[in-house]
């Protein structure tokens, strides 16, 4: 558009006032606030038994629900974009729920059906303790990896999974050297973005998981906690250590990016 | 979340009606609705401004502030209300005490839907035909009128379904919140937080009550999203 230099400037300077005002200085702002005294102090901080047990628990919840995830955003994305069945459209729209859900009553619906006088009782314990919080983060960090697969899927388009099978490959194998790697890097970026979601789901852990200290917090309880108990500096420790696994994410996803939008 | 349906209505429909219509239920509500449209509306403007700066600007650091866009995406939310506590809190450096306030809630929802307007309208930008606009400036239309009249028509599905994304966020939004916005009953108590509280006081059904009117308004923004995704993809036709 040919828009005056004047407009041109006075909107950049607008946009960079906004961005520095809400984003910028308030991040900065935690992080000059955790090693205003030296690193000492932070260290210390985070490596009380409560922050480790915290930090090795929410590492422990990653782990189960990230690959759970991964796979049937995969399963998810190639029934939605390969396949032919009733009801696609709602189980489409349906997949994308948790994004527009609150936290909140997502906890309480896992605590409705899975708490004390609940529709399911099974012979373990759910709520408050680890197998609701996997649920909890399996729930809110669902659609991430179908969402990025599904277009890469109606990208590629299905010719060369039909070439592999004139030429006599099975299903599996079609699956494995072509539609795979194919759609690796969506993979990939769907997985960093459940995993950032599920490190720092905080709503509906934290009404499933009753919070108790050492047993079953997160480092996002954790956060809460050391903040109820007036532990400023302890919060912003671990804050500031949700920060730089949250800035560790964008990194990933700017690598990641450009190969994404190749395939 | 057929059980959270079947469930709310566990005491029957007098009760659901009495804990939905409960004056504190209804403010809280109130609430979560209008700061949430505020926060869309508001993001409607900033993120499409934000979103053509990002892309037809050109100065230093734009590469590394067009990443730093997704960072409110990539923080835990209870971070998010940290970073609002330090900034606008007791021991605020600038001297502003906002904590327990409406300014307070709509900073931490304006910040945890920042992205959303931004990356729905960044990619229809890019695509825009910059014929269409040199067309209308060669035809003698001003700046402004282009905009208004040719850009802009052409990026209001992206600004639409980026601001019901950011309305259906805000209008769960927990995490964020809980620590900043003080949950004073008919001041500042949010929908999200009257919910928690009512599971915390062991009173799972009013707050299943609640929770069914915020999953119904949740479900209306996802229908609309889809209503805008095809009008979008009708435009493109």
């Amino acid at each position: 558009m040919t828009v005056d230099r004047r407009a041109r400037l006075g909107l950049r300077t607008l946009v960079l006032a906004y961005l520095t005002v809400l984003l910028l200085v308030p991040v900065g702002l935690v992080f000059y606030r955790t090693f205003e005294h030296g690193l000492a102090p932070v260290w210390e901080s985070i490596t009380t038994p409560a922050a480790v047990h915290a930090f090795w628990l929410t590492i422990e919840i990653a782990l189960i629900a990230v690959p759970l995830n991964t796979i049937f955003g995969v399963i998810a994305a190639l029934a939605l974009v390969r396949g032919r069945f009733r009801g696609k459209a709602v189980v489409d729209a349906l997949i994308s729920l948790p994004f527009a859900l609150s936290p909140v009553v997502i906890g309480l619906a896992l605590l409705l059906v899975y708490g004390r006088g609940g529709w399911v009782s099974l012979p373990f314990q759910v709520i408050f303790s680890l197998p609701g919080m996997v649920l909890a983060t399996v729930f809110v960090s669902l659609p991430f990896v179908a969402r990025e697969v599904v277009p890469v899927l109606r990208e590629i388009g299905d010719e060369q999974e039909q070439a592999a099978a004139t030429l006599g490959a099975s299903r599996w194998q079609a699956f494995w050297r072509i539609t795979l790697p194919a759609i690796r890097w969506g993979v990939a970026y769907g997985v960093v973005l459940t995993t950032a979601r599920a490190i720092g789901e905080f709503g509906a852990v934290s009404i499933v998981s009753g919070r108790i200290a050492g047993q079953t917090q997160t480092l996002t309880l954790l956060v809460e906690q050391r903040f109820q108990n007036f532990d400023f500096a302890g919060a912003y420790a671990a804050s500031a250590l949700l920060g730089l696994i949250a800035i560790a994410t964008l990194l990933a996803m700017t690598l990641l990016k450009p190969r994404k939008d190749t395939p | 979340m057929a059980a959270l349906l079947a469930r709310s209505t566990d005491g029957g429909l007098d009760t659901f009606w009495n804990a939905v219509t409960s004056r504190q239920a209804v403010s809280a509500l109130e609430l979560s609705v209008w700061t949430s449209l505020a926060v869309a509306g508001f993001n409607a403007v900033a993120g499409t401004a934000t979103a053509w700066v990002l892309v037809r600007d050109d100065f230093r650091g734009k590469a590394l502030l067009n990443t730093l866009i997704d960072l409110p995406f990539a923080l835990p939310t209870i971070v998010v209300g940290i970073i609002l506590l330090a900034l606008v809190g007791p021991a605020s450096p600038v001297g502003i005490h906002a904590i327990a306030t409406t300014w307070a809630i709509l900073m931490a929802l304006a910040f945890v839907t920042l992205p959303f307007v931004v990356r729905s309208v960044q990619p229809v930008v890019h695509e825009l035909d910059r014929e269409m606009e040199e067309a209308a400036a060669s035809l003698g239309a001003g700046s402004w009128a282009i905009f208004r009249r040719v850009v802009l028509p052409n990026l209001t599905p992206a600004i639409l379904s980026g601001a019901a994304m950011s309305f259906a966020r805000a209008v769960g939004e927990f995490g964020s919140v809980v620590l900043v916005a003080g949950n004073i009953p008919f001041h500042t108590q949010l929908a999200s937080v009257y919910i928690f509280g009512q599971v915390e006081s062991d009173d799972p059904i009013g707050a299943a009550a609640v929770a069914v009117v915020l999953l119904l308004v949740s479900l209306a923004v996802l229908l609309a999203i889809g209503v805008a995704a095809r009008w979008g993809s009708r435009h493109d036709r």
